[in-house]
């Protein structure tokens, strides 16, 4: 009887976030009894890096192992009110092919964000004499590691409780990792804003988190799903608690109306955590809504569906009407980054039509998103290095001046803007616009079709400032020969990979 | 399986992916010429080996797998219909490098320019070779970027805004031919254009084909440019570089139509007998209203862009037919449409140049006098281009008219014959705009009242576009009509190897001197001949045109007149594949 009471944990199941939980562990240790020696940061980061591959590995493993692995499992005997001896057993956290694309990704981007703050905390030892500006690395690298892991937690998710521990692992550290520029005004500001956004849609979630366990009677999404299916009674509260859940993770993901906090908080961060919230914050946080709307709430597709078509629209019409006026290049990202949002939750309205085409449509549009967006974040890191670097202006004539750097993020944009030869983002656009036809979702398809163009306009003047003729006396270039330098190159080959082979997305995905 | 295909569009890639090779670099327009001069002998040679014995049937297929998780195949082949458009983006592209070699782009950084024309080629030969839908509109796009920097950074002065203008307007257009597409593909489950166009339709219901050629014709539309949706066309072809303008006006409209003819009358034949009559009208009033705007232009250049919107208004009316003659007619029109108004805007372009300034009014009268060779070589693409009998821009127009005057059978037929009318005056004020800028600018007395000042020496090489804008505008502000700044010796400049031209501005420098004393004597001569022009022209056998622009030109003008006298060249491809694209079903 022991097996009913004591829970069989298959740690190679949770192998990769365990890694990375170590790995956080590991470093801040390292930090408290390594002498304090120059290269010490450097160090911390190259162990990080080592964790973050280890967890990939752990991941390709998974999935050339195929199949599914669950754990933390649940008979049908406890649990349930109704005693059904024959239903198999809940599980919390499965290892299936949806949890593995999404923790590829967040660690991919991971090992890119890594990258990014080695050369961020370097440029931080440079710069200050003092402690005032410096980033104390051992701190950085544990709380980017405890992020990660709660990222690749989310997606093997299977129960509320879960659901909604990991996304806070992913959002407490990521406050911290704002403001610990210490002493920077803006970041301190963009760190409480983050938190106070945070905790509202905390609570929020929450909030209908109650509610869904109160109608179900279980917090597991199978058995949330088949409660659903039999109870009929309380639709108005399965009603509400359906719309603030999806609310909370609506912030997440900064949906409309819950974006507006993207444009301060991408700005004043550092720019390897505005890259983190872009592409791992997002991926969780879609992660989480698309597990819970197919895996709890699929019955209720009818109900949640319309909703996300709405909020898909505003969301990238918001994104891009905002991006259109921006003069600083992390903001236009910001919410250009929101815009983007809105084509990932698109395929999801049309979920009731084609289930599967679906979510594959938006995790493949995900995946390409992840890899364009951190070209142009790593580029936008090595401008910003540059005085008055965080200006669109000081990006007049890169291509000329820097061309590795130039042409790297003229590819991003066109990428992002999903024209050639940005070829990915091209595909990303049209398996989008692919699962919303499909769907019969006509005027959904009319809005992408306006909000692409208006993308474009912003993207398209970015690239034309790159290959303009400098300014006069203007004849800086960046380095790229420090870490970021690294992770252009790594996200452009994969980018490039994408665009010229998209079905390896495509057949991960689909 | 076939190469050819896949070699016209790998090796202009290849070119430009070779072109960033520092050592290239350093000659980028000798390796553009050679590039596409390769590719222009792989269209010949696809022109040679294509069985004329079957133009109907799809030629030379390739068809791979590509991305199987969007049903995208690399599927390339070339039938009666494409094997015209795909020569003539081949020459047109190898003609711009040739004028190139000759005249650096006023914006500088010439291999930039090379790797931008040469991955625009990519997409155009693709656009006409691509028989999968999906792989089509990859194509399709693969031209915006670069056409998009031809005319930001090579254009003239309001470059930035008509390149926005340019892009934005198109990319609408070809996201909502995305949708067309994948509606297509939705409805009849295959992406591949020749089992769709062997269905004629069938398979699929009315109403979804009315909403996909909806979107389909619409998205091609902003492209071809049908009239109203035609605004970004005046500013993209008068802001853009001549070799800009020339593959504008030459290649990239012609994608439009092409989608027309491959795509949306085939694939779609119930949506286009239903919404044929607003396709016929709004081509009807685009040739309308091309003409009467271009009544109204004093810009050489606009007025030759707004042109291209009455003659694609002819081309979309032979498509609005539905008929054999119809298509006929619009595919005729397409390519002579092509080479007439791509050899206008080379001439504009060396107007331009020479005058600094493509003002009309401006320009003053006389020009056969000061410039013989242009002015004679304008009035004949001028008379072409208002499709005289006998040059290649009469049939099309003449069989787009005959389509209309006997529709297909479900159309109405007094409806036709109003837009035949309409189309008919269109021909008459096309003949009279292009006769009033002929004796606007090339006939006439030269206007002299400002004194002709000397001939301004070739100044140093200017880099940048600003350089050449200050330069143009030193040039043009004061006088009013201009002089030709390059009559001659100029011209010899341009002409001349970079150590030569030391020699010409020495000699045009002495001719200045020597002019100081006798400028009345030489006003007295009339239009701005100088000693500095007979010393030019006495080194140089082509009077006031170089090498490089006739190279450029001759060609469009032989094939002008050959398919003008011999229209059955182009024909006899274009019949029976148009008769297999209509099948029995639409046509009469």
């Amino acid at each position: 009887m022991t097996g009913g009471v004591i829970q069989s944990i298959d740690y190679a199941a949770v192998a990769a976030p365990l890694v990375l939980a170590l790995v956080a562990g590991l470093v801040l240790l390292l930090d408290a009894f390594l002498p304090a020696r120059p290269g010490g940061a450097r160090v911390l980061g190259l162990v990080t890096l080592g964790g973050l591959v280890a967890a990939l590995a752990v991941v390709a493993v998974q999935a050339v192992g195929g199949g599914t692995r669950r754990t933390f499992c649940v008979p049908a005997s406890l649990g349930g009110e109704p005693a059904r001896p024959a239903a198999p057993a809940s599980c919390s956290f499965v290892v299936d092919r949806f949890s593995l694309v999404i923790a590829a990704v967040v660690l991919a981007a991971g090992v890119v964000v890594v990258l990014l703050s080695m050369t961020e905390i370097a440029a931080g030892r440079d710069a200050g004499p003092g402690e005032r500006s410096r980033i104390p690395a051992g701190e950085w690298y544990f709380l980017l590691s405890a992020t990660l892991a709660g990222a690749v937690l989310l997606p093997a998710s299977r129960d509320l409780i879960m659901l909604v521990v990991s996304l806070e692992l992913v959002s407490l550290p990521v406050f911290a990792l704002t403001a610990l520029r210490r002493h920077d005004g803006r970041a301190s500001e963009a760190a409480l804003k983050l938190f106070l956004v945070s905790v509202v849609s905390t609570a929020i979630t929450l909030f209908g988190v109650s509610l869904l366990y109160g109608v179900t009677g279980s917090a597991h999404l199978d058995r949330i799903d088949a409660a659903l299916r039999t109870a009929g009674d309380m639709a108005q509260v399965t009603a509400a608690a359906i719309v603030l859940v999806v609310a909370g993770f609506a912030f997440k993901i900064a949906a409309v109306p819950f974006h507006s906090w993207a444009g301060d908080v991408y700005q004043g961060a550092p720019i390897p955590v505005a890259a983190l919230l872009s592409v791992v914050s997002k991926a969780s946080g879609f992660a989480g809504l698309i597990l819970l709307l197919t895996s709890a709430l699929p019955t209720k597709a009818a109900l949640w569906a319309p909703g996300v078509a709405v909020v898909a629209a505003l969301t990238m019409t918001a994104g891009n009407v905002l991006a259109m006026r921006q003069r600083a290049a992390v903001r236009l990202l910001a919410w250009s980054s929101v815009a983007q949002s809105g084509y990932i939750l698109a395929p999801l309205a049309v979920y009731a039509v084609e289930p599967r085409a679906a979510v594959g449509a938006s995790v493949a549009y995900l995946v390409f998103y992840a890899a364009m967006n951190l070209i142009a974040f790593a580029v936008v890191l090595l401008v910003a290095r540059l005085p008055e670097g965080h200006d669109l202006e000081a990006y007049r004539g890169l291509a000329l001046r820097s061309p590795a750097a130039g042409l790297s993020l003229a590819f991003a944009l066109v990428c992002l803007a999903g024209l050639p030869p940005g070829l990915a983002g091209l595909f990303a656009k049209v398996v989008i616009f692919r699962a919303v036809v499909d769907g019969g979702l006509g005027w959904l398809a009319l809005v992408m079709a306006a909000n692409t163009v208006a993308g474009l306009y912003y993207y398209i003047a970015w690239t034309a400032r790159l290959f303009a003729p400098p300014a006069a006396g203007e004849s800086r270039t960046v380095s790229t020969r420090a870490a970021a330098g690294v992770a252009v190159a790594v996200t452009v080959a994969v980018t490039v990979v994408f665009s010229v082979a998209p079905q390896v997305v495509l057949s991960v995905s689909g | 399986m076939s190469w050819l295909p896949i070699a016209l569009v790998a090796v202009p890639l290849l070119g430009a992916v070779v072109s960033a090779v520092p050592a290239v670099r350093d000659r980028a327009v000798a390796w553009g010429i050679a590039v596409s001069g390769v590719v222009l002998v792989l269209a010949v040679a696809l022109a040679a080996v294509f069985d004329h014995a079957r133009p109907a049937g799809m030629q030379l297929q390739t068809d791979r797998p590509w991305i199987p998780g969007l049903g995208l195949r690399f599927h390339l082949g070339v039938d009666g219909v494409s094997l015209p458009l795909v020569v003539l983006t081949a020459l047109l592209t190898f003609l711009c490098f040739v004028h190139l070699a000759g005249h650096p782009p006023a914006g500088g950084r010439p291999a930039a320019l090379v790797v931008t024309l040469l991955v625009l080629e990519v997409g155009m030969i693709g656009t006409f070779l691509a028989l999968d839908l999906l792989l089509f509109f990859v194509f399709f796009e693969v031209v915006l970027v670069p056409m998009y920097f031809v005319i930001a950074l090579w254009g003239g002065a309001g470059r930035r805004a008509a390149a926005v203008k340019f892009i934005l307007y198109t990319l609408l257009g070809s996201a909502v031919l995305l949708i067309g597409l994948l509606v297509v593909r939705t409805q009849a489950g295959t992406l591949d254009m020749v089992a769709l166009a062997g269905r004629h339709g069938s398979g699929m219901a009315r109403s979804a084909q009315i909403l996909a050629f909806l979107a389909i014709g619409l998205g091609l539309a902003v492209k071809t440019p049908m009239w109203p949706l035609h605004t970004w066309l005046p500013d993209a072809h008068t802001e853009a570089p001549t070799v800009g303008s020339v593959l504008l006006a030459g290649v990239l409209l012609k994608m439009g139509s092409y989608g027309f003819a491959r795509i949306a009358i085939p694939v779609l034949p119930e949506g286009a007998a239903a919404l044929a009559p607003w396709l016929g009208a709004f081509a009807v009033a685009g040739i309308a209203y091309g003409s009467l705007a271009c009544l109204a232009q004093r810009d050489l250049k606009r007025m030759i862009a707004y042109s291209s919107v009455g003659h694609m208004g002819f081309v979309l009316l032979g498509f609005a037919s539905l008929t054999p003659v119809g298509l006929n007619g619009a595919l005729f029109a397409n390519v002579a449409h092509g080479l007439i108004t791509g050899l206008l805007f080379f001439l504009a372009g060396a107007v331009k140049e020479r005058y600094g300034t493509a003002d009309m009014v401006r320009l003053g009268g006389g020009m056969l006098r000061r410039l013989p060779y242009i002015g004679s070589l304008l009035t004949f693409a001028c008379v072409a281009s208002l499709g005289l009998p006998g040059l290649a821009g009469f049939w099309g127009e003449m069989l787009a008219l005959l389509g209309a005057f006997s529709p297909a059978a479900g159309l109405s037929r007094p409806l036709f014959l109003v837009f035949m009318a309409v189309g008919g005056l269109g021909t008459v004020l096309t003949a009279a705009y292009f006769l009033g800028m002929l004796s606007r600018v090339t006939h006439g007395r030269v206007v002299e009242n400002v004194p002709a000042g000397p001939l301004e020496p070739p100044g140093p090489p200017v880099a940048t576009a600003e350089g050449v804008r200050e330069v143009l505008s030193e040039a043009g502000e004061g006088a009013e009509p201009v002089e030709p700044v390059a009559t001659g010796a100029a011209v010899a400049a341009l002409d001349r190897e970079w150590a030569e031209q030391e020699i010409a501005r020495a000699s045009a420098v002495a001719a200045d001197e020597g002019e100081a004393g006798a400028t009345g004597a030489a006003r007295a001569h009339g239009p701005g001949v100088a000693d500095a022009a007979e010393v030019g022209r006495g080194r140089r056998p082509f009077g006031d045109v170089t090498v490089h622009e006739l190279a450029a030109w001759l060609p469009l003008v032989a094939l002008i007149v050959l398919f003008g006298l011999w229209p059955k060249a182009l024909l006899a491809v274009t019949t029976p594949a148009v008769q297999s694209l209509l099948g029995s079903g639409v046509a009469p």
